[in-house]
């Protein structure tokens, strides 16, 4: 009887955890604002300097900012997030995840497995308590996001290399030669037809490859492109700190 | 003759390959049951990682608070008894089969975690502990510790969870019992964990 219990209790408790999963954010870029606070330049900004960072380390440094946990630790739902999108690569374990609450007034360091030498509990808490925080208290968000992305790339920039930077990587995929490829193909194939059909035909590759891309129709095949995020594999055991302001 | 000859040797010939794929199944049962209980000792393994990572942080700790004028003595030994209590228990992947070593330990990490979180709670009437550099360090480490245990933790139940799941489902079951791999001890759940997160986007 005990023993059922015990397996009703457990199966409870997972059950939970599945929950709690499916309500984690797929991260799509390298910075990402869900509560509207920073402007379309800020985010372009960090996007620019993290991937900038990510070319030249391999270190993925994730920004989210979410406007409320409701009360569920902050700890545990950063640790689901970075997880769940698989930040960092699987070689050495280097993701970051940076967690904004704003309106819980909260903020977490997540340091993955790789990373923990780099980036120590101690300074996390450091970089948090007097590089983000004096920011954040006097409402300047972004002042207080880039603070603490400079201060998390400054730590960990000698950690890793990158051996394949995503910027070389993009020359060389298929997508780079190919719509041009598609294009003079259907160009020839409605030559001698109406110039309208010329047009019709290169705007069908066009069409069909930003859509099978899934992405904008800027930045081509590559994977990923410019901000763009994909997890690389990381695993995280809950390094890092937290702060609140 | 002949024709009983060649039945005989067709029933032996199936018998023999039936008996051979069940050894065949045997073995792959087992290699993978060992698989998993290695995974189950590996992830056993962090989690007594962080736990000594705890207790490596506690002499720091309660020397930097000890310097304090009139800070309550009985907070600093309540610590002081609980770990030289948990380090005495000697843990192996042994403890994980043994229900109550396994209660026994929970115990004493249990009381370490509550006379911790009491030094914590009392530095609050300290100001100026609280902002004193090397003790927010050392705090920090501390928090940063209480959470990895917490995700290790995590981690090493839900691997107890396929383990003792694979050994209790048929017809792995039978095999676990010839080889006697037996039922695994979890983690008893952290208060608060049960509160699913509610986020609006």
């Amino acid at each position: 009887m005990k023993k059922l219990l015990l397996i009703f209790f457990i199966s409870l408790a997972f059950s939970f955890s599945i929950k709690a999963q499916g309500e984690l954010p797929t991260l799509k870029y390298l910075a990402t604002d869900l509560t509207n606070t920073l402007s379309a330049d800020d985010i372009l900004t960090l996007n620019k300097i993290l991937s900038a960072f990510e070319d030249s380390t391999s270190n993925q440094l994730v920004f989210l900012m979410i406007p409320t946990l409701n009360d569920y630790p902050i700890e545990e739902y950063a640790n689901q997030v970075a997880q769940k999108n698989k930040i960092g690569t699987k070689k050495n374990d280097n993701g970051i995840l940076l967690l904004v609450v704003k309106n819980d007034h909260k903020i977490r360091i997540e340091v993955g497995y790789g990373l923990e030498g780099a980036l120590p509990d101690a300074t996390c808490n450091s970089i948090i308590r007097n590089e983000i925080l004096p920011f954040f208290k006097e409402d300047n968000y972004s002042a207080g996001v880039l603070a603490g992305v400079g201060a998390i790339t400054k730590a960990t920039i000698g950690e890793y290399k990158n051996d394949a930077p995503k910027s070389r990587k993009r020359g060389k995929s298929i997508g780079g030669w190919i719509i041009p490829f598609l294009i003079i193909i259907f160009s020839f194939l409605f030559r001698g037809r109406s110039s309208r059909g010329i047009y019709l035909g290169t705007g069908m590759a066009l069409g069909g490859f930003g859509r099978s891309s899934g992405f904008g129709g800027f930045g081509g095949g590559s994977s990923g492109g410019f901000g763009g995020f994909s997890g690389g594999g990381g695993s995280f055991g809950g390094g890092g700190a937290s702060g609140s302001w | 003759m002949k024709k009983g000859l060649l039945i005989g040797l067709s029933i032996g010939g199936a018998i023999l390959l039936g008996i051979i794929l069940l050894i065949m199944w045997g073995v792959r049962s087992y290699n993978n049951l060992v698989t998993m209980n290695e995974d189950v000792n590996k992830n056993w393994s962090l989690v007594e990682n962080q736990y000594q990572r705890r207790m490596d942080l506690i002499p720091n700790l309660v020397n930097t608070v000890k310097g304090y004028a009139n800070f309550e003595k009985q907070v600093l030994t309540d610590v002081t008894n609980a770990r030289a209590s948990a380090s005495s228990m000697k843990v192996t992947p042994e403890v994980l089969n043994d229900p109550q070593a396994f209660q026994k330990f929970q115990q004493s990490q249990g009381q370490l975690s509550g006379a911790l979180s009491r030094l914590l709670v009392t530095v609050e009437n300290y100001p100026e502990l609280k902002a004193n550099e090397n003790f927010l360090q050392l705090q920090a480490q501390l928090e940063g510790t209480e959470n990895r245990i917490a995700v290790e933790r995590r981690k090493f139940n839900e691997s107890v969870q396929t383990y003792n799941t694979t050994i209790k489902k048929f017809p792995t079951a039978v095999f676990a019992g010839i080889f006697n791999f037996k039922d695994k001890q979890y983690f008893e759940a952290v208060t608060g964990a049960e509160n699913a997160p509610k986020v609006e986007f």
